[in-house]
């Protein structure tokens, strides 16, 4: 991260300058701003017309997000959201830790041990984020049928490691690559092993990178919407579907609600955006731009 | 003496025993990428020469050969679906990289309050596809969306941006512009602080003008940056699927249907296995040879650097 005292002046500017990126950035966030708003609004309110911008707030969607409440008013069905959010959290970060175990392993693996065919392996690994995931899908659909794994949170903890890996993989190697490695020469010299090498002189250094690698691969997980719309069952549907069966339901398009399930869906994400600044920035790049 | 020596040097070899080889340390992960990554995909590769339905799976497959490739390729529509994904990456990637860069330049210098207002700009790219598609379309509403609203008080009737092929087109790049903008201006300021502040003081001092300055300071220093965000981008954008499917769902007609909808549609809706895993295929090389360029823009930044 860089030091902000230690940007030379000429970087510095004034106040006109936030004036300007406060009006850029206020426009440019309409679209989220719009949809928190509708998630206070009144269904009246949502479809107005014209859009209307001042309006009594109203927290009736984020409780129909929860429990929603049948037309005739006798009966109240559980939307299960409150599961979903678990299936959200808990896929997440599993996935995100077994990518990260696995992925430091082999990034070390990489960066550090002779491995036959090196730059052939990094380029397939990249590969395999690339290609469209759609592709993917269709043959993992037919072996979790065939398997009985589908549905399970094994099947799709599984699928987001793997999906993960490549981009951890990618990230960590080039943070071990700026190492300073003669620490671990003299490691190596006195015996260590490279597990222990890895574990106790290379992770305690890298924290920082560490970090931003495990948030973009949550980031990614969090938002992920096809595997979770095709490799799910009802118990380990995630927020993404939940989301858009709202839309689908058979109460018409309820806005309302699904905003409502939006900007909660949103918080820790934009927490993200305002804490971890830098460490996106280094992300963006699959950790080939250094800062 | 040499009893010491030996000593170490049998130390130094337990040592090396101990320590598990180079393949034990990647093994895990490519087991992982293994089953879940390449196996389906030696799958689908299978499959492609195949007439097979995932809905039957009892039913043999039945060969084709080269059947589902040669049907793929004589097939307008799909060549459509190519031109229709090609044009969106066109329009869409250059937005990106014109705003993502004026974003950049904006934001490049330190002033009060830039961590908050950043976050404004940087939320779009962390949000969710279906979440924005789902809000685009309900801007894209005639009745009730905010664009029909804006457009009505000139030409006094409802305004459906997703009526003609074009537009609903053009929709679809300005949510998918507006949501990954933020990235390219992520990528770029990394670029812009690698520029040398000694040649932009040199330049000021010559009063070389503003352009000048941005095409032999600025630009040689961004230079390999731009090219890894447009990749970068021009991939991703191929995979559009999301949305897509929550904006238009590929109307009106097939007008906005990419590649990645396509495959879809013919998986899960047609169940045509087979055509789909061709398919899948076919947009697999695109991005192969795509990311072949990536990576060697990669390198020759590291050589660089």
């Amino acid at each position: 991260m860089r030091d902000e005292e230690s940007t030379p002046v000429r970087n510095q500017a004034g106040l006109g300058r936030t004036l300007v990126a406060a009006v850029v950035g206020l426009v440019y966030f309409f679209p989220v701003i719009w949809m928190i708003l509708a998630a206070f609004k009144t269904r009246a309110d949502a479809l107005a017309t014209p859009p209307k911008l001042f309006f009594t707030p109203t927290l009736e969607h984020f409780w129909a997000s929860f429990r929603r409440v049948s037309t005739d008013g006798a009966q109240v069905f559980d939307t299960g959201l409150d599961r979903n959010f678990a299936n959200s959290i808990f896929i997440s970060l599993a996935s995100v830790a077994l990518a990260l175990a696995l992925g430091a392993l082999a990034a070390y693996g990489f960066a550090r041990l002779r491995i036959v065919g090196r730059d052939h392996f990094m380029f397939y690994i990249l590969v395999l984020r690339m290609v469209p995931p759609i592709t993917a899908i269709v043959p993992l659909y037919v072996l979790f049928r065939v398997t009985g794994l589908g549905g399970g949170y094994i099947a799709i903890i599984l699928v987001y490691t793997a999906f993960n890996l490549p981009f951890v993989i990618w990230m960590l190697r080039s943070f071990l690559d700026e190492l300073h490695q003669p620490i671990e020469e003299a490691a190596r010299l006195d015996g260590s092993s490279e597990l222990k090498i890895l574990w106790r002189i290379c992770l305690p250094q890298m924290q920082a990178g560490i970090a931003a690698t495990a948030i973009i691969a949550f980031v990614f997980t969090w938002n992920d919407f096809l595997f979770s719309l095709l490799l799910t069952s009802v118990d380990t549907r995630t927020v993404p579907v939940a989301m858009t069966r709202v839309v689908g339901a058979d109460v018409g398009v309820d806005w309302g609600v699904f905003a409502a399930i939006g900007t909660i869906y949103l918080l820790p994400v934009l927490l993200i955006a305002f804490f971890l600044q830098s460490q996106l920035l280094r992300g963006a790049s699959f950790g080939t731009v250094p800062r | 003496m040499t009893g010491i020596a030996v000593a170490k040097i049998s130390e130094l070899r337990a040592a090396r025993a101990a320590s598990p080889p180079a393949a034990a340390f990647v093994a895990p992960a490519l087991m992982v990428l293994c089953a879940i990554n390449v196996l389906p995909f030696l799958w689908s590769i299978g499959v492609s020469f195949f007439h097979f339905r995932a809905d039957h799976l009892t039913t043999p497959p039945r060969f084709l050969g080269f059947g589902n490739y040669l049907d793929l390729i004589t097939d307008p529509d799909i060549w459509e679906h190519f031109v229709n994904t090609g044009t969106m990456i066109g329009f869409s990637v250059s937005i990106q990289l014109v705003v993502g860069a004026l974003l950049a330049f904006l934001f490049h210098r330190r002033f009060p309050g830039r961590r908050l207002v950043m976050m404004l700009v940087l939320a779009p790219m962390l949000l969710s596809t279906v979440a924005v598609g789902t809000f685009f379309s309900l801007f894209y509403d005639p009745t009730f969306g905010i664009v029909s609203a804006v457009v009505r008080p000139f030409t006094g009737a409802a305004y459906a941006p997703l009526g003609t092929p074009f537009s609903a087109m053009m929709s679809l790049v300005a949510a998918d512009a507006w949501m990954w903008s933020p990235f390219v201006m992520l990528l770029l300021l990394a670029g812009l602080d690698g520029v040398p502040p000694y040649l932009l003081e040199a330049a000021e001092i010559d009063r070389a003008s503003y352009w000048r300055r941005f095409w032999t300071v600025i630009f040689p220093a961004i230079r390999s940056v731009l090219l890894l965000a447009l990749l970068f981008r021009t991939i991703e954008s191929f995979n559009m699927f999301d949305l897509i499917y929550t904006i238009t769902n590929g109307g009106p007609g097939t007008s906005t249907e990419s590649v990645s909808t396509e495959i879809y549609d013919t998986a899960f809706v047609l169940f045509e296995s087979g055509r789909a895993s061709a398919l899948g295929n076919l947009s697999v090389f695109v991005v192969i040879v795509l990311t072949r360029i990536y990576f060697r823009a990669i390198q020759l930044r590291k050589e660089a650097a």
